[in-house]
Protein backbone atom coordinates (compact mmCIF):
# COMPACT_ATOMS: atom_id res chain seq x y z
CA UNK A 1 0.00 0.00 0.00
CA UNK A 2 1.24 3.45 -0.88
CA UNK A 3 1.55 5.96 1.97
CA UNK A 4 -0.32 9.10 0.95
CA UNK A 5 -0.77 10.92 4.22
CA UNK A 6 1.12 10.94 7.48
CA UNK A 7 1.70 13.00 10.57
CA UNK A 8 4.47 15.58 10.19
CA UNK A 9 7.56 14.65 12.19
CA UNK A 10 7.31 17.98 13.94
CA UNK A 11 4.01 16.96 15.55
CA UNK A 12 3.76 14.51 18.45
CA UNK A 13 1.38 11.56 18.43
CA UNK A 14 -0.95 13.22 20.91
CA UNK A 15 -4.61 14.00 20.73
CA UNK A 16 -5.04 17.75 21.09
CA UNK A 17 -7.42 19.35 23.56
CA UNK A 18 -8.83 21.75 20.95
CA UNK A 19 -12.60 21.94 20.52
CA UNK A 20 -14.30 20.33 17.51
CA UNK A 21 -14.21 22.69 14.54
CA UNK A 22 -11.41 24.85 15.92
CA UNK A 23 -8.73 25.55 13.32
CA UNK A 24 -5.79 25.43 15.76
CA UNK A 25 -5.24 21.83 14.61
CA UNK A 26 -4.83 22.93 10.98
CA UNK A 27 -2.45 25.74 11.95
CA UNK A 28 -0.39 23.38 14.12
CA UNK A 29 -0.13 21.03 11.18
CA UNK A 30 0.90 23.76 8.73
CA UNK A 31 3.56 24.97 11.15
CA UNK A 32 4.87 21.43 11.64
CA UNK A 33 4.87 20.79 7.87
CA UNK A 34 6.91 23.96 7.31
CA UNK A 35 9.43 22.81 9.94
CA UNK A 36 9.61 19.37 8.28
CA UNK A 37 9.90 20.82 4.77
CA UNK A 38 12.82 23.01 5.79
CA UNK A 39 14.44 20.16 7.75
CA UNK A 40 14.87 22.26 10.88
CA UNK A 41 13.09 20.13 13.51
CA UNK A 42 16.42 19.17 15.07
CA UNK A 43 17.25 22.78 15.74
CA UNK A 44 13.77 24.12 16.32
CA UNK A 45 12.81 25.64 19.67
CA UNK A 46 9.17 26.61 19.97
CA UNK A 47 7.65 28.91 22.55
CA UNK A 48 4.11 28.18 23.69
CA UNK A 49 2.04 31.06 24.99
CA UNK A 50 -0.94 31.40 27.33
CA UNK A 51 -4.43 30.83 26.01
CA UNK A 52 -5.84 27.91 24.06
CA UNK A 53 -2.39 27.11 22.67
CA UNK A 54 -0.86 26.93 26.16
CA UNK A 55 -0.33 23.19 25.69
CA UNK A 56 1.35 23.59 22.29
CA UNK A 57 4.51 22.21 23.89
CA UNK A 58 2.73 18.88 24.08
CA UNK A 59 1.99 18.90 20.36
CA UNK A 60 5.08 20.26 18.61
CA UNK A 61 7.67 17.52 18.45
CA UNK A 62 10.73 19.68 19.06
CA UNK A 63 12.35 21.48 21.99
CA UNK A 64 9.79 23.79 23.58
CA UNK A 65 9.55 26.46 26.24
CA UNK A 66 6.29 27.58 27.81
CA UNK A 67 6.11 31.35 28.31
CA UNK A 68 4.13 33.65 30.58
CA UNK A 69 1.10 35.43 29.10
CA UNK A 70 2.21 37.68 26.23
CA UNK A 71 5.93 37.17 26.85
CA UNK A 72 6.69 34.55 24.19
CA UNK A 73 8.57 37.00 21.91
CA UNK A 74 10.83 38.02 24.83
CA UNK A 75 11.46 34.37 25.73
CA UNK A 76 12.15 33.59 22.06
CA UNK A 77 14.58 36.53 21.98
CA UNK A 78 16.50 35.04 24.90
CA UNK A 79 16.73 31.66 23.17
CA UNK A 80 17.68 33.05 19.77
CA UNK A 81 20.38 35.35 21.17
CA UNK A 82 21.99 32.37 22.90
CA UNK A 83 21.64 30.04 19.91
CA UNK A 84 21.51 32.17 16.74
CA UNK A 85 21.55 29.03 14.58
CA UNK A 86 18.44 27.55 16.17
CA UNK A 87 15.06 27.94 14.49
CA UNK A 88 13.00 29.75 17.11
CA UNK A 89 9.26 30.31 16.82
CA UNK A 90 6.39 31.52 18.98
CA UNK A 91 2.81 30.34 18.68
CA UNK A 92 0.45 32.93 20.14
CA UNK A 93 -3.22 33.81 20.20
CA UNK A 94 -4.79 37.26 19.93
CA UNK A 95 -5.27 37.84 23.66
CA UNK A 96 -1.68 36.85 24.30
CA UNK A 97 -0.08 38.76 21.43
CA UNK A 98 -2.35 41.73 20.75
CA UNK A 99 -3.37 42.58 24.32
CA UNK A 100 -1.05 41.68 27.19
CA UNK A 101 1.91 40.96 24.92
CA UNK A 102 1.70 44.02 22.67
CA UNK A 103 4.96 45.51 23.92
CA UNK A 104 6.87 42.25 23.51
CA UNK A 105 5.71 41.61 19.94
CA UNK A 106 6.20 45.21 18.77
CA UNK A 107 9.72 45.38 20.20
CA UNK A 108 10.73 41.93 18.93
CA UNK A 109 9.64 43.11 15.47
CA UNK A 110 11.32 46.49 15.91
CA UNK A 111 14.62 44.81 16.84
CA UNK A 112 14.32 42.65 13.78
CA UNK A 113 14.58 39.67 16.09
CA UNK A 114 15.26 36.65 13.90
CA UNK A 115 12.32 34.59 15.06
CA UNK A 116 9.06 33.43 13.50
CA UNK A 117 5.70 34.16 15.08
CA UNK A 118 2.54 32.27 14.27
CA UNK A 119 -0.26 34.56 15.40
CA UNK A 120 -3.65 32.90 15.65
CA UNK A 121 -6.41 35.50 15.53
CA UNK A 122 -9.91 34.26 16.30
CA UNK A 123 -11.20 37.54 17.69
CA UNK A 124 -11.93 36.17 21.16
CA UNK A 125 -10.37 34.77 24.34
CA UNK A 126 -10.99 31.05 23.93
CA UNK A 127 -9.34 29.38 26.92
CA UNK A 128 -10.94 31.61 29.54
CA UNK A 129 -14.40 31.19 28.08
CA UNK A 130 -15.11 33.75 25.38
CA UNK A 131 -14.22 37.22 26.63
CA UNK A 132 -13.63 40.24 24.40
CA UNK A 133 -10.20 40.35 22.72
CA UNK A 134 -8.39 43.36 21.25
CA UNK A 135 -9.26 41.82 17.88
CA UNK A 136 -12.97 41.31 18.64
CA UNK A 137 -14.99 42.95 15.87
CA UNK A 138 -17.25 45.92 16.52
CA UNK A 139 -20.69 44.57 17.34
CA UNK A 140 -19.38 41.10 18.16
CA UNK A 141 -20.91 39.63 21.30
CA UNK A 142 -18.62 38.07 23.88
CA UNK A 143 -19.02 37.32 27.59
CA UNK A 144 -17.51 40.72 28.44
CA UNK A 145 -19.19 42.59 25.61
CA UNK A 146 -22.65 41.08 26.01
CA UNK A 147 -24.28 43.93 24.06
CA UNK A 148 -21.76 43.62 21.28
CA UNK A 149 -18.41 45.45 21.17
CA UNK A 150 -19.06 49.17 21.18
CA UNK A 151 -16.28 51.23 19.62
CA UNK A 152 -17.16 54.34 21.63
CA UNK A 153 -16.75 52.33 24.85
CA UNK A 154 -13.69 50.18 24.17
CA UNK A 155 -12.27 51.24 20.84
CA UNK A 156 -11.81 49.49 17.55
CA UNK A 157 -10.12 46.14 17.03
CA UNK A 158 -6.37 46.21 16.39
CA UNK A 159 -4.99 45.19 13.01
CA UNK A 160 -1.69 43.63 14.05
CA UNK A 161 -0.28 42.86 10.60
CA UNK A 162 -0.77 46.42 9.38
CA UNK A 163 0.71 47.77 12.62
CA UNK A 164 3.82 45.58 12.55
CA UNK A 165 4.37 46.16 8.84
CA UNK A 166 5.29 49.78 9.66
CA UNK A 167 8.43 48.57 11.45
CA UNK A 168 11.63 48.24 9.42
CA UNK A 169 12.72 45.24 11.56
CA UNK A 170 9.73 43.19 10.42
CA UNK A 171 11.04 41.39 7.32
CA UNK A 172 7.94 39.36 6.60
CA UNK A 173 4.37 40.12 7.63
CA UNK A 174 1.42 38.27 6.17
CA UNK A 175 -2.21 37.64 7.03
CA UNK A 176 -3.77 34.39 5.89
CA UNK A 177 -6.88 32.37 6.63
CA UNK A 178 -7.60 28.65 6.95
CA UNK A 179 -11.35 28.68 6.31
CA UNK A 180 -11.10 26.72 3.04
CA UNK A 181 -8.61 24.58 1.14
CA UNK A 182 -7.22 27.21 -1.26
CA UNK A 183 -6.57 29.49 1.69
CA UNK A 184 -5.01 26.66 3.70
CA UNK A 185 -2.56 26.14 0.84
CA UNK A 186 -1.75 29.85 0.80
CA UNK A 187 -1.36 29.83 4.59
CA UNK A 188 1.08 26.93 4.29
CA UNK A 189 3.17 28.90 1.82
CA UNK A 190 3.22 31.98 4.03
CA UNK A 191 4.19 30.03 7.14
CA UNK A 192 7.00 28.30 5.27
CA UNK A 193 8.21 31.66 4.00
CA UNK A 194 8.16 33.04 7.55
CA UNK A 195 10.51 30.26 8.63
CA UNK A 196 12.73 30.75 5.57
CA UNK A 197 13.03 34.46 6.34
CA UNK A 198 14.21 33.64 9.84
CA UNK A 199 16.69 30.99 8.76
CA UNK A 200 18.19 33.26 6.12
CA UNK A 201 18.68 35.90 8.83
CA UNK A 202 16.54 38.57 7.18
CA UNK A 203 14.71 39.60 10.33
CA UNK A 204 11.46 39.19 12.17
CA UNK A 205 8.68 37.20 10.47
CA UNK A 206 5.04 36.89 11.46
CA UNK A 207 2.05 35.17 9.92
CA UNK A 208 -1.35 36.20 11.25
CA UNK A 209 -3.79 33.37 10.73
CA UNK A 210 -7.51 34.10 10.93
CA UNK A 211 -9.00 31.28 12.95
CA UNK A 212 -12.31 30.11 14.39
CA UNK A 213 -13.77 29.59 17.83
CA UNK A 214 -17.02 27.67 17.29
CA UNK A 215 -17.40 27.05 21.04
CA UNK A 216 -17.22 30.66 22.15
CA UNK A 217 -18.72 32.17 19.01
CA UNK A 218 -21.68 29.84 19.63
CA UNK A 219 -21.63 28.53 16.08
CA UNK A 220 -21.38 25.19 14.35
CA UNK A 221 -17.97 24.53 12.73
CA UNK A 222 -19.14 25.20 9.18
CA UNK A 223 -20.96 28.35 10.21
CA UNK A 224 -17.72 29.51 11.91
CA UNK A 225 -15.74 29.08 8.72
CA UNK A 226 -18.30 31.19 6.85
CA UNK A 227 -18.13 33.83 9.63
CA UNK A 228 -14.37 34.15 9.11
CA UNK A 229 -14.91 34.71 5.42
CA UNK A 230 -17.89 37.03 5.71
CA UNK A 231 -17.00 39.08 8.76
CA UNK A 232 -13.35 38.80 9.73
CA UNK A 233 -11.80 39.06 6.29
CA UNK A 234 -13.50 42.37 5.62
CA UNK A 235 -11.85 44.02 8.63
CA UNK A 236 -8.70 41.92 8.41
CA UNK A 237 -7.79 41.78 4.69
CA UNK A 238 -5.55 38.90 3.66
CA UNK A 239 -2.22 39.39 1.99
CA UNK A 240 1.48 39.99 2.42
CA UNK A 241 2.00 43.29 4.22
CA UNK A 242 5.75 43.18 4.10
CA UNK A 243 8.06 40.86 2.23
CA UNK A 244 11.83 40.46 2.37
CA UNK A 245 12.19 42.18 -1.01
CA UNK A 246 11.14 45.39 0.68
CA UNK A 247 13.75 44.99 3.37
CA UNK A 248 16.77 46.99 2.35
CA UNK B 1 45.79 39.96 40.92
CA UNK B 2 46.22 43.63 41.80
CA UNK B 3 43.44 45.51 43.49
CA UNK B 4 41.48 47.87 41.32
CA UNK B 5 39.30 50.77 42.43
CA UNK B 6 35.84 50.10 41.06
CA UNK B 7 32.33 51.37 41.49
CA UNK B 8 30.06 48.71 42.98
CA UNK B 9 27.75 48.53 39.97
CA UNK B 10 30.65 48.10 37.54
CA UNK B 11 32.24 45.48 39.77
CA UNK B 12 28.95 43.57 39.58
CA UNK B 13 29.25 43.44 35.81
CA UNK B 14 32.89 42.39 35.82
CA UNK B 15 32.28 39.70 38.46
CA UNK B 16 29.50 38.22 36.33
CA UNK B 17 31.70 38.16 33.24
CA UNK B 18 34.56 36.54 35.19
CA UNK B 19 32.07 33.89 36.33
CA UNK B 20 31.20 33.04 32.72
CA UNK B 21 28.06 35.12 32.31
CA UNK B 22 27.74 35.98 28.62
CA UNK B 23 24.17 37.24 28.40
CA UNK B 24 22.61 40.24 30.05
CA UNK B 25 19.11 41.61 29.56
CA UNK B 26 18.15 44.78 31.38
CA UNK B 27 16.30 48.04 31.48
CA UNK B 28 17.53 51.37 32.85
CA UNK B 29 16.61 52.36 36.40
CA UNK B 30 18.49 54.39 39.00
CA UNK B 31 20.60 53.55 41.03
CA UNK B 32 21.90 50.56 39.05
CA UNK B 33 22.43 52.01 35.58
CA UNK B 34 26.17 51.40 35.60
CA UNK B 35 25.48 47.64 35.53
CA UNK B 36 23.79 47.55 32.10
CA UNK B 37 26.15 50.28 30.85
CA UNK B 38 29.18 48.24 31.86
CA UNK B 39 27.71 45.08 30.34
CA UNK B 40 26.91 46.85 27.07
CA UNK B 41 30.57 47.80 26.84
CA UNK B 42 32.19 44.60 28.06
CA UNK B 43 30.01 41.73 26.83
CA UNK B 44 30.75 42.24 23.12
CA UNK B 45 34.48 42.07 23.99
CA UNK B 46 34.06 38.55 25.33
CA UNK B 47 31.69 37.30 22.65
CA UNK B 48 28.57 37.79 24.74
CA UNK B 49 25.30 39.60 24.16
CA UNK B 50 23.94 42.65 25.94
CA UNK B 51 20.39 43.58 25.06
CA UNK B 52 18.39 46.50 26.40
CA UNK B 53 14.82 45.27 26.68
CA UNK B 54 11.69 47.38 26.28
CA UNK B 55 10.77 46.80 29.93
CA UNK B 56 11.82 44.90 33.03
CA UNK B 57 9.00 42.49 32.25
CA UNK B 58 10.51 41.71 28.89
CA UNK B 59 14.07 41.60 30.26
CA UNK B 60 13.28 38.91 32.83
CA UNK B 61 11.47 36.87 30.16
CA UNK B 62 14.54 37.12 27.92
CA UNK B 63 16.46 35.79 30.93
CA UNK B 64 13.95 32.93 31.13
CA UNK B 65 14.48 32.08 27.46
CA UNK B 66 18.28 32.32 27.66
CA UNK B 67 18.47 30.34 30.92
CA UNK B 68 16.16 27.71 29.40
CA UNK B 69 18.52 27.56 26.43
CA UNK B 70 21.36 26.71 28.82
CA UNK B 71 23.19 30.04 29.11
CA UNK B 72 24.74 31.80 32.08
CA UNK B 73 22.57 34.88 32.21
CA UNK B 74 21.99 37.86 34.48
CA UNK B 75 19.69 40.83 34.85
CA UNK B 76 19.82 43.75 37.23
CA UNK B 77 17.35 46.34 38.38
CA UNK B 78 16.22 48.38 41.36
CA UNK B 79 13.11 48.02 43.51
CA UNK B 80 10.25 49.17 41.21
CA UNK B 81 11.87 47.27 38.34
CA UNK B 82 12.28 44.17 40.48
CA UNK B 83 8.56 44.33 41.26
CA UNK B 84 7.89 44.22 37.52
CA UNK B 85 10.16 41.20 37.17
CA UNK B 86 8.29 39.16 39.79
CA UNK B 87 6.07 37.38 37.27
CA UNK B 88 9.06 36.17 35.30
CA UNK B 89 10.98 35.25 38.45
CA UNK B 90 8.10 33.03 39.58
CA UNK B 91 8.13 31.27 36.17
CA UNK B 92 11.92 30.89 36.36
CA UNK B 93 11.70 29.37 39.84
CA UNK B 94 8.78 27.16 38.77
CA UNK B 95 10.62 25.95 35.69
CA UNK B 96 13.80 25.49 37.76
CA UNK B 97 16.03 27.66 35.62
CA UNK B 98 19.34 29.07 36.86
CA UNK B 99 20.06 32.78 36.62
CA UNK B 100 21.39 35.68 38.67
CA UNK B 101 19.27 38.72 39.50
CA UNK B 102 20.68 41.89 41.04
CA UNK B 103 18.50 44.22 43.11
CA UNK B 104 20.15 47.52 44.03
CA UNK B 105 17.41 48.58 46.40
CA UNK B 106 16.05 52.12 46.58
CA UNK B 107 13.46 53.52 48.95
CA UNK B 108 9.79 52.69 48.40
CA UNK B 109 6.92 52.00 48.21
CA UNK B 110 5.72 52.99 44.76
CA UNK B 111 8.15 55.03 42.77
CA UNK B 112 9.68 55.89 46.15
CA UNK B 113 13.05 57.58 45.91
CA UNK B 114 16.51 56.82 44.61
CA UNK B 115 18.38 56.68 47.91
CA UNK B 116 19.59 53.39 49.40
CA UNK B 117 17.17 51.18 51.32
CA UNK B 118 16.64 47.60 52.47
CA UNK B 119 12.89 47.60 52.14
CA UNK B 120 12.77 44.73 49.61
CA UNK B 121 13.85 42.08 52.12
CA UNK B 122 10.40 40.47 52.29
CA UNK B 123 10.10 40.45 48.49
CA UNK B 124 13.55 38.88 48.09
CA UNK B 125 13.42 36.28 50.83
CA UNK B 126 9.76 35.21 50.92
CA UNK B 127 9.32 34.46 47.23
CA UNK B 128 8.26 37.79 45.79
CA UNK B 129 5.95 36.58 43.05
CA UNK B 130 3.08 34.10 43.18
CA UNK B 131 3.40 30.51 44.37
CA UNK B 132 5.51 28.67 46.93
CA UNK B 133 9.11 29.29 45.96
CA UNK B 134 12.29 30.84 47.24
CA UNK B 135 15.26 32.51 45.70
CA UNK B 136 18.75 31.93 47.01
CA UNK B 137 19.63 35.40 48.34
CA UNK B 138 23.00 36.90 49.19
CA UNK B 139 23.37 40.23 51.01
CA UNK B 140 26.94 41.47 50.56
CA UNK B 141 28.33 44.27 52.73
CA UNK B 142 31.25 45.45 50.59
CA UNK B 143 32.12 45.69 46.94
CA UNK B 144 34.73 42.95 47.37
CA UNK B 145 32.28 40.62 49.07
CA UNK B 146 29.68 41.39 46.40
CA UNK B 147 32.17 40.42 43.68
CA UNK B 148 32.99 37.13 45.37
CA UNK B 149 29.35 36.24 46.01
CA UNK B 150 28.31 37.07 42.44
CA UNK B 151 31.13 34.93 41.06
CA UNK B 152 29.88 32.07 43.21
CA UNK B 153 26.22 32.75 42.45
CA UNK B 154 26.34 31.40 38.91
CA UNK B 155 27.58 28.05 40.20
CA UNK B 156 24.98 28.04 42.96
CA UNK B 157 22.23 28.85 40.46
CA UNK B 158 23.36 26.00 38.20
CA UNK B 159 23.82 23.61 41.13
CA UNK B 160 20.29 24.10 42.48
CA UNK B 161 18.68 25.06 39.16
CA UNK B 162 17.32 28.07 41.01
CA UNK B 163 17.49 31.85 40.59
CA UNK B 164 20.01 33.58 42.86
CA UNK B 165 19.43 37.17 43.93
CA UNK B 166 22.06 39.60 45.10
CA UNK B 167 20.43 42.10 47.41
CA UNK B 168 22.45 45.27 47.44
CA UNK B 169 21.43 48.85 48.02
CA UNK B 170 22.20 52.16 46.40
CA UNK B 171 25.24 52.68 48.62
CA UNK B 172 26.84 49.42 47.59
CA UNK B 173 26.08 50.07 43.94
CA UNK B 174 27.36 53.62 43.86
CA UNK B 175 30.42 53.58 46.11
CA UNK B 176 33.95 52.86 44.92
CA UNK B 177 36.14 50.36 46.76
CA UNK B 178 39.28 48.45 45.90
CA UNK B 179 38.46 45.02 44.51
CA UNK B 180 40.28 42.01 43.17
CA UNK B 181 38.83 39.21 41.13
CA UNK B 182 40.16 35.96 42.49
CA UNK B 183 38.91 32.52 41.53
CA UNK B 184 36.12 31.31 43.81
CA UNK B 185 35.14 27.83 44.94
CA UNK B 186 33.75 25.79 42.03
CA UNK B 187 31.00 23.27 42.44
CA UNK B 188 30.52 19.95 40.71
CA UNK B 189 27.93 20.79 38.12
CA UNK B 190 25.89 18.42 36.03
CA UNK B 191 25.62 19.08 32.30
CA UNK B 192 22.54 21.09 31.35
CA UNK B 193 20.95 18.18 29.49
CA UNK B 194 17.51 19.73 30.08
CA UNK B 195 18.20 22.88 28.06
CA UNK B 196 16.34 23.68 24.83
CA UNK B 197 19.15 23.69 22.30
CA UNK B 198 17.41 21.76 19.52
CA UNK B 199 16.62 18.06 19.85
CA UNK B 200 19.25 16.68 17.43
CA UNK B 201 20.28 13.22 18.63
CA UNK B 202 18.12 13.20 21.75
CA UNK B 203 14.54 13.33 23.03
CA UNK B 204 13.02 16.78 22.98
CA UNK B 205 13.34 19.03 26.05
CA UNK B 206 10.53 21.11 27.48
CA UNK B 207 10.97 24.09 29.80
CA UNK B 208 7.69 24.57 31.58
CA UNK B 209 5.98 25.49 34.83
CA UNK B 210 2.45 24.41 33.89
CA UNK B 211 0.95 21.29 35.42
CA UNK B 212 -2.83 20.95 35.26
CA UNK B 213 -3.05 17.84 37.45
CA UNK B 214 -3.06 19.03 41.07
CA UNK B 215 -1.28 15.95 42.41
CA UNK B 216 1.50 16.30 39.84
CA UNK B 217 1.90 19.98 40.64
CA UNK B 218 2.03 19.11 44.33
CA UNK B 219 4.81 16.60 43.62
CA UNK B 220 6.69 19.39 41.86
CA UNK B 221 6.16 21.65 44.86
CA UNK B 222 7.43 18.96 47.22
CA UNK B 223 10.54 18.66 45.06
CA UNK B 224 11.05 22.43 45.19
CA UNK B 225 10.61 22.50 48.97
CA UNK B 226 13.20 19.73 49.30
CA UNK B 227 15.62 21.91 47.37
CA UNK B 228 14.99 24.90 49.65
CA UNK B 229 15.49 22.66 52.69
CA UNK B 230 18.81 21.51 51.23
CA UNK B 231 19.82 25.18 50.97
CA UNK B 232 18.82 25.70 54.61
CA UNK B 233 20.84 22.67 55.66
CA UNK B 234 23.99 23.42 53.67
CA UNK B 235 24.23 27.02 52.60
CA UNK B 236 23.66 29.32 55.57
CA UNK B 237 26.38 31.95 55.85
CA UNK B 238 27.03 34.66 58.38
CA UNK B 239 29.73 36.65 60.07
CA UNK B 240 30.03 37.11 63.84
CA UNK B 241 31.76 40.24 65.12
CA UNK B 242 32.81 40.56 68.77
CA UNK B 243 30.09 38.18 69.88
CA UNK B 244 32.21 36.00 72.23
CA UNK B 245 31.09 37.74 75.43
CA UNK B 246 28.38 39.95 73.98
CA UNK B 247 25.36 40.96 76.01
CA UNK B 248 23.70 42.88 73.21
CA UNK B 249 23.91 41.35 69.74
CA UNK B 250 23.05 43.50 66.78
CA UNK B 251 21.69 41.77 63.70
CA UNK B 252 22.31 43.68 60.50
CA UNK B 253 23.16 42.93 56.87
CA UNK B 254 24.59 44.76 53.89
CA UNK B 255 25.48 48.43 54.18
CA UNK B 256 23.72 48.70 57.55
CA UNK B 257 26.10 46.11 59.00
CA UNK B 258 29.01 48.44 58.30
CA UNK B 259 27.37 51.24 60.25
CA UNK B 260 26.46 48.86 63.07
CA UNK B 261 30.08 47.69 63.20
CA UNK B 262 31.13 51.26 63.99
CA UNK B 263 28.45 51.39 66.68
CA UNK B 264 29.71 48.10 68.19
CA UNK B 265 33.28 49.45 68.32
CA UNK B 266 32.17 52.67 69.98
CA UNK B 267 30.04 50.78 72.51
CA UNK B 268 32.99 48.48 73.28
CA UNK B 269 35.16 51.58 73.84
CA UNK B 270 32.62 52.64 76.43
CA UNK B 271 32.81 49.23 78.11
CA UNK B 272 29.49 47.95 76.76
CA UNK B 273 29.59 44.35 75.58
CA UNK B 274 28.08 44.61 72.13
CA UNK B 275 28.54 42.30 69.14
CA UNK B 276 27.08 41.82 65.71
CA UNK B 277 25.65 38.91 63.78
CA UNK B 278 25.72 39.71 60.08
CA UNK B 279 23.68 37.44 57.80
CA UNK B 280 25.46 36.92 54.46
CA UNK B 281 22.76 34.64 53.10
CA UNK B 282 19.31 35.98 53.89
CA UNK B 283 17.67 33.03 52.20
CA UNK B 284 18.55 30.66 53.67
CA UNK B 285 18.45 32.81 56.81
CA UNK B 286 21.44 31.94 59.04
CA UNK B 287 19.47 30.34 61.88
CA UNK B 288 22.48 28.22 62.80
CA UNK B 289 24.43 31.35 63.74
CA UNK B 290 22.11 32.05 66.66
CA UNK B 291 22.85 28.63 68.17
CA UNK B 292 26.54 29.55 68.27
CA UNK B 293 26.05 32.66 70.35
CA UNK B 294 27.21 32.61 73.99
CA UNK B 295 24.88 32.47 77.01
CA UNK B 296 25.90 36.04 77.82
CA UNK B 297 23.47 37.39 75.20
CA UNK B 298 20.66 39.28 76.90
CA UNK B 299 18.98 40.91 73.92
CA UNK B 300 19.06 41.35 70.16
CA UNK B 301 18.77 44.56 68.23
CA UNK B 302 18.00 44.28 64.53
CA UNK B 303 18.97 47.37 62.57
CA UNK B 304 17.71 47.83 59.03
CA UNK B 305 17.10 50.47 56.43
CA UNK B 306 13.44 49.45 56.44
CA UNK B 307 10.42 49.62 58.72
CA UNK B 308 11.35 46.19 60.09
CA UNK B 309 11.53 43.20 57.76
CA UNK B 310 14.54 41.02 58.61
CA UNK B 311 13.65 41.48 62.29
CA UNK B 312 10.77 39.05 61.69
CA UNK B 313 13.23 36.30 60.77
CA UNK B 314 15.29 37.19 63.84
CA UNK B 315 12.20 36.84 66.05
CA UNK B 316 11.25 33.53 64.43
CA UNK B 317 14.76 32.23 65.04
CA UNK B 318 15.18 33.53 68.60
CA UNK B 319 11.67 32.30 69.28
CA UNK B 320 11.17 34.26 72.49
CA UNK B 321 14.37 33.15 74.20
CA UNK B 322 15.60 36.74 74.40
CA UNK B 323 13.92 40.03 73.62
CA UNK B 324 14.37 41.18 70.02
CA UNK B 325 14.39 44.93 69.47
CA UNK B 326 14.31 46.87 66.25
CA UNK B 327 15.67 50.12 64.96
CA UNK B 328 15.25 51.23 61.39
CA UNK B 329 15.27 54.21 59.09
CA UNK B 330 13.27 54.17 55.89
CA UNK B 331 12.93 55.82 52.50
CA UNK B 332 16.63 56.26 51.87
CA UNK B 333 17.62 57.74 55.22
CA UNK B 334 20.76 56.02 56.50
CA UNK B 335 20.96 55.37 60.25
CA UNK B 336 23.98 56.87 62.04
CA UNK B 337 26.14 55.09 64.62
CA UNK B 338 25.06 57.71 67.17
CA UNK B 339 21.37 56.89 66.73
CA UNK B 340 22.09 53.19 66.97
CA UNK B 341 24.20 53.61 70.12
CA UNK B 342 21.43 55.61 71.75
CA UNK B 343 18.88 52.86 71.07
CA UNK B 344 21.32 50.21 72.30
CA UNK B 345 21.86 52.05 75.57
CA UNK B 346 18.13 52.45 76.10
CA UNK B 347 17.67 48.73 75.63
CA UNK B 348 20.50 47.80 77.98
CA UNK B 349 19.22 50.28 80.53
CA UNK B 350 15.87 48.62 80.35
CA UNK B 351 17.27 45.12 80.61
CA UNK B 352 19.49 45.82 83.60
Amino acid sequence: MKLVFERPKALTDRQTHYCPGCTHGIIHRLTAEAIDDLGVRDKAVGVASVGCSVLAYEYFNCDMQQAAHGRAPAVATGIKRVHPDNCVFTYQGDGDLASIGMAEIVHAAARGEKITTIFVNNAIYGMTGGQMAPTTLVGQKTTTSPYGRQAEHCGHPIRISELLATLPGAAYVARVSVHDVPNILKAKKAIKKAFEVQMSGKGFAIVEVLSTCPTNWGMAPLESLSWVKENMMEYYPLGEYRTPEEVK
Amino acid sequence: MAKKLMKGNEAIGEAAIQAGCRYFFGYPITPQNEVPEYMSRRLPEVGGVFLQAESEVSAINMVYGAAGAGARVMTSSSSPGISLKQEGISYIAGSELPCVIINIIRGGPGLGGIQPAQSDYFQATKGGGHGDYNLFVFAPASVQEMVELIMESFDIADYYRNPVMILGDGTLGQMMEPVEFNPVKKRDLKPKDWATTGCAGRERNIVNSLSLVAEELEDHNIKLQKKYQEMKDNEQRWDLYKCDDAELVFVAYGTTARIVKSAVNQLRDQGIKAGMLRPITIFPFPEKAFAQLPDSVKAFLAVEMSAGQMVEDVRLTVNGKQPVHFYGRTAGVIPTPAEIIKVAKEILGGER
